[in-house]
């Protein structure tokens, strides 16, 4: 099986094939750096991203408070995450780095505040 | 009237690193002037991350890159005005403004710095065609609703122009559970960043259309729908390719234009290309003593050089301040063959620090050189993988450089294939 990508190790964008066999990777090809060889392996085996997303707050100055997670969650529990997140919520006053979700869906990630609000 | 050393116009990344760098020059009054009610600007709403890799060599989210200059602003007695927008600034560097707490106010200063960005362009600076239903608004006013407001402006969406507020919306409103059809983009490539491609749209399965711009939108109280077309060489709808989306939305991520009513109002000359003003290497404007820096200069993709531009024009106040400004030889630097344009516009040849000069090109350029020349010598030239208009560019002039210059040199940045 082959798989296209486009590397985001650079500005560049190099369109990189990967061909796959049992879930095993046989080659990288279309990468013109060894960066873009490791992110398609990378990609192809343990894909993960950065979430941000906000919270409700309770007794903010504003209803909501921005969060991220401490460290990329898998792709494919994106929404999962984003389901408890929008169920939880904190109280005011909060601080950059409080942590509302402690390692979400057993992912190892904190889901942390990224912005300070001192309530009302 | 109040008497200040410095006036900084905006509380954003800019405002504040101008403000904290020329605190550190050792400018002693100082005054912030906020229109929102908080310090930290556009910040505040851009809660994704990718701010700070140059600058503090880490990934912070929008507001936590703004905490960190909000801290240091208030360990410092710089003054802070929250809620205050600024009237007018006069030919003798008076600045006024207005809150519900002191009314009017009017303020002496020794220097100004115009710290006010951008503001994204509106619907009306388009045509297209149709009545005016809720519903339509640009990127930057949904991440308002959904990111500081927190509630959802639509359902099913589609988002015109793939500048990275755009693409940034369009993953936003998928996590919040809203459907993004499509994304259009009237020139053949995108202006926004590789990353923001993959992981805003390609991770989603968003499609993006290049060379295809919406061209009416249907709905009288509420959006309904929007056509969209392909269009030519020439950015033309080309008839017969129209197709209707159904969509209670249209976002729109068509361009930065910088704010410069103020700078219009003291009749500071401005950039017909940058649509900020004119500026020397230490961002000071043709009117002597007043300052301009961050977007409300030139439009950035990466705040880390709004903060380094910022710091370069607080350290130019405070010289001016202090009566250290020389008045020194001014040449023009000029983009040609591929360079749209270039910040600051002027160097003063005198200048004993190294200068970078900032360029966007107008297309996508692949293992192009960049080749700086001044009176016929070659100062620089070198190879870029990968030059393109989303990204800017710089280019370093060394005071040797400076020093063989005269009066009527003329520094041009070009790229050859």
């Amino acid at each position: 099986m082959k798989k296209n990508l486009i590397c985001v190790s650079c500005p560049l964008g190099c369109p990189i094939e990967v061909e796959i066999e049992n879930g095993e990777i046989l080659s990288v090809t279309g990468n013109t750096c060894k960066r873009g060889d490791k992110y398609a392996r990378d990609e192809l085996t343990n894909p993960v991203r950065s979430l941000t997303t906000t919270v409700k707050l309770i007794g903010g100055t504003l209803p909501v408070v921005p969060v991220k997670s401490s460290k990329p969650v898998p792709k494919d529990k994106m929404f999962q995450c984003m389901k408890l997140i929008n169920e939880a919520s904190i109280n005011a006053s909060v601080k950059i780095g409080d942590v509302v979700i402690k390692d979400i869906l057993g992912s190892g990630a904190d889901i942390v505040v990224t912005n300070n609000d001192n309530g009302k | 009237m109040l008497n200040y050393d410095l006036v900084v116009v905006g509380g954003g990344p800019a405002g504040m690193a101008a403000a904290l760098q020329a605190k550190e020059e050792g400018v002693e009054k100082i005054v912030i002037l906020e229109r929102a009610e908080t310090l930290g600007g556009i910040l505040e709403q851009c809660i994704h991350t990718g701010f700070g890799l140059h600058y503090f060599g880490e990934e912070l989210s929008g507001p936590e890159y703004a905490g960190r200059f909000i801290a240091e602003v208030e360990k410092t007695d710089i003054d802070v005005y929250t809620d205050t927008m600024v009237l007018d600034v006069s030919k003798d560097n008076v600045v006024t403004a207005v809150n519900n707490r002191d009314g009017l106010i009017q303020i002496k200063a020794i220097a100004v710095v115009l710290a006010m960005g951008c503001r994204e362009r509106p619907r009306g600076a388009l045509s297209i065609a149709g009545s005016r239903p809720a519903g339509v608004m640009t990127a930057g006013t949904a991440q308002k609703y959904v990111n500081i407001d927190g509630y959802m402006p639509g359902k099913k969406v589609v988002i015109l122009g793939s500048g990275d507020i755009g693409l940034i919306m369009a993953r936003r409103m998928t996590l919040e559970g809203a459907e993004v059809k499509v994304v259009c983009e009237l020139m053949p490539y995108s202006g926004g960043l590789k990353r923001n491609i993959v992981q805003c749209l390609d991770d989603f399965g968003i499609p993006l259309r290049l060379s295809c711009t919406v061209i009416a939108t249907h709905g009288k109280e509420r959006l309904e729908g929007v056509t969209i077309a392909n269009v030519d060489e020439n950015l033309k709808p080309i008839p017969g390719t129209e197709q209707y989306i159904e969509c209670d939305t249209l976002l729109l991520s068509v361009g930065l234009i910088p704010e410069n009513e103020l700078s219009n109002g003291v009749g500071i000359e401005l950039d017909r290309v940058t649509g900020g003003p004119v500026v020397d290497e230490y961002r000071e404007t043709l009117h002597k003593g007043i300052f301009a820096c961050g977007n409300v200069l030139q439009v950035h993709d990466l705040v880390d050089y709004v903060t380094e531009e910022s710091k370069i024009a607080g350290k130019g106040a405070a010289n001016y301040i202090f009566g250290k400004k020389q008045d020194g030889t001014f040449i023009n630097t000029k983009g040609v063959n591929g360079v749209r344009y270039i910040v600051p516009q002027r160097v003063n040849i005198e200048n004993e620090e190294d200068v970078k000069l900032y360029f966007r090109v107008g297309q996508v350029y692949k293992g192009a050189k960049v080749v700086v020349e001044c009176d016929g010598n070659i100062l620089s030239s070198k190879k870029k993988v990968m030059l393109a208009p989303g990204e800017m560019e710089n280019v370093k002039i060394t005071p040797e450089m400076l020093k063989n210059m005269n009066k009527n040199s003329e520094i041009t940045v070009r790229i050859e294939e």
